[in-house]
């Protein structure tokens, strides 16, 4: 094992690169980005980049200083265009390279919108440079129309209503985050928006994105009617980057299709929002586009491929956190097709709650509105072990549990239940 | 080894406080790192890197001269 190229150089192909050097990979390291600028972090694009707290230099992952003690080949600019797996050779636009071990770490992209090319003033908030763009838009008075109401068009709608902007948010579902947190926990959020002035409507799907020949004016939705803005941020999902993968022989579906290990082939890995795998903790494949999950999984394929005999299963418990106006969310586990929430302290409208999220019998993930360290890591610990949903019901905060009681509602596919007020939430 | 945290950076997520509980600790009030041992003992090297990198603020700095 001579020559690991790492394809991708943001959180994910970063944390691959830095890891096999601590772990004394001291053969050629090649890490390939896409992008012209050195890696950086993507998270604050829609939160204290547009509010102005951290400047494009603090978003930076590594110092020139740092990325140099990594002895890295860093060829930024340059995509990749192809692989062959007989050969072991990557083209890319500018040449082909040569290794022993490959990681595919190329993330996603945002989808789009017809309309959004040709015309400035339309955002996506993926690059910095993008988002840098948008945070000139924020100006009060302005009228920003976003489009999708998931976590980046969330949190930028609170940082647009902060700075003074009128704000009209569009979502084709009928609740907001409803996908990522269930529907209760994203109507509280839908209701947290219109309070703070946010123009949310929902059952709202966008036809196309329309402008005057070089700026954008408005959109129009499906049913025909036309919203006028002065900019647009797009955030309707994202698709990840496998394209350039078709035909290699690697099994793509949602994502580059990995074992437990991320391997997707012999010395071929996958890493970050990109790779799908399945996560033996919770027994289903999925993929995961947070900022943590990257890194984590970094420095497991790192491990793995270094010494692929002694492989380990990667098994983390996903984390992710939103700033949307005063809460701060936080969210443990695998929170997707969940069969039951209940709130287990404060509520749901008010900027302090824990919510717990049932499959099957277990405890498979929590979401937590400004809940303490201590609060969180004792949630945390639970879904890793798997803890019996039983001891939610039942935990040492002696939780009277009305299951189908007057706290029962149900709305969709999941049941919410409202149990007591616990009060030692993270001790089970 | 020398470690630093970036304090407006840092993000609530205690990913730091599960791998080095010796070296990091939370603000009780609203889960902001608190740097316990700015220099640790040679035993603590591995976690702290290991720190640094998950970060997802990428609000830790260690530099090992």
């Amino acid at each position: 094992m001579n020559r690991v190229v790492v394809v991708g150089a943001s959180a994910g192909g970063l944390a691959t690169a830095e890891s096999l050097r601590r772990l004394g990979f001291s053969g050629d390291l090649t890490l390939v980005g896409a992008e012209a600028s050195p890696p950086y972090d993507r998270p604050p694009l829609s939160k204290q980049i547009l509010t102005g707290e951290l400047t494009a230099a603090q978003v930076e992952l590594r110092s020139a200083e740092q990325l140099d003690e990594l002895a890295l080949d860093l060829r930024l600019g340059v995509e990749a265009t192809g692989v062959d797996l007989a050969t072991r050779r990557l083209s890319t636009t500018k040449g082909a390279i040569g290794y022993d071990a490959l990681v595919v770490a190329t993330g996603v992209r945002p989808r789009s919108l017809p309309g959004a090319t040709g015309a400035s003033g339309v955002h996506f908030v993926r690059t910095l440079d993008d988002a840098l763009g948008l945070k000139e838009s924020l100006q009060p008075g302005q009228r920003l129309v976003v489009v999708g109401a998931g976590f980046i068009g969330a949190e930028t709608a609170a940082v647009a209503r902060s700075l003074g902007v009128e704000v009209t948010m569009l979502e084709p579902e009928p609740v907001p985050l409803a996908r990522a947190l269930g529907e209760q926990v994203g109507l509280a959020f839908g209701a947290l928006h219109r309070e703070h002035g946010v123009d949310l409507r929902t059952e709202v799907a966008v036809r196309e994105i329309l402008n005057d020949g070089s700026r954008v004016t408005g959109v129009r939705t499906a049913e025909g009617g036309v919203v006028p803005a002065d900019a647009v941020v797009v955030g309707i999902g994202s698709v990840p980057n496998v394209e350039w993968l078709q035909g290699s022989g690697l099994s793509l579906g949602d994502g580059l299709l990995c074992d437990e290990f991320s391997r997707a082939a012999p010395d071929v890995y996958g890493v970050g929002d990109v790779a799908r795998w399945t996560n033996p903790l919770f027994g289903v494949s999925m993929r995961i586009e947070h900022r943590t999950n990257a890194a984590e999984q970094g420095l497991a394929v790192a491990r793995n491929l270094l010494e692929p005999g002694a492989g380990k299963p990667f098994a983390p418990v996903p984390y992710f956190w939103s700033d949307q106006y005063d809460r701060k969310l936080q969210a443990y586990g695998y929170l997707r097709d969940h069969d039951e929430i209940a709130v287990v302290a404060g509520d749901l409208r008010s900027p302090s709650f824990v919510a717990a999220y049932r499959k099957g019998e277990v405890l498979t993930g929590v979401v937590a509105g400004n809940a303490g360290p201590k609060v969180l890591r004792g949630w945390r610990a639970a879904i890793a072990r798997q803890q019996p949903w039983r001891d939610v019901e039942a935990g040492p905060g002696q939780l009277d549990a009305r299951s189908g009681g007057a706290g029962a509602a149900r709305t969709g596919g999941a049941q919410l239940r409202t149990v007591d007020r616990m009060q030692r939430p993270g001790v089970f | 080894m020398q470690v630093e945290v970036d304090v407006p950076k840092c993000v609530a997520s205690g990913q730091c406080v599960l791998i080095a509980p010796d070296v990091f600790d939370q603000r009780d009030e609203d889960g902001i790192v608190v740097l316990l041992d700015d220099s640790p003992p040679v035993e603590q090297y591995a976690a702290v890197r290991e720190s640094a990198l998950v970060c997802p603020a990428a609000a830790i700095t260690v530099s090992e001269r």
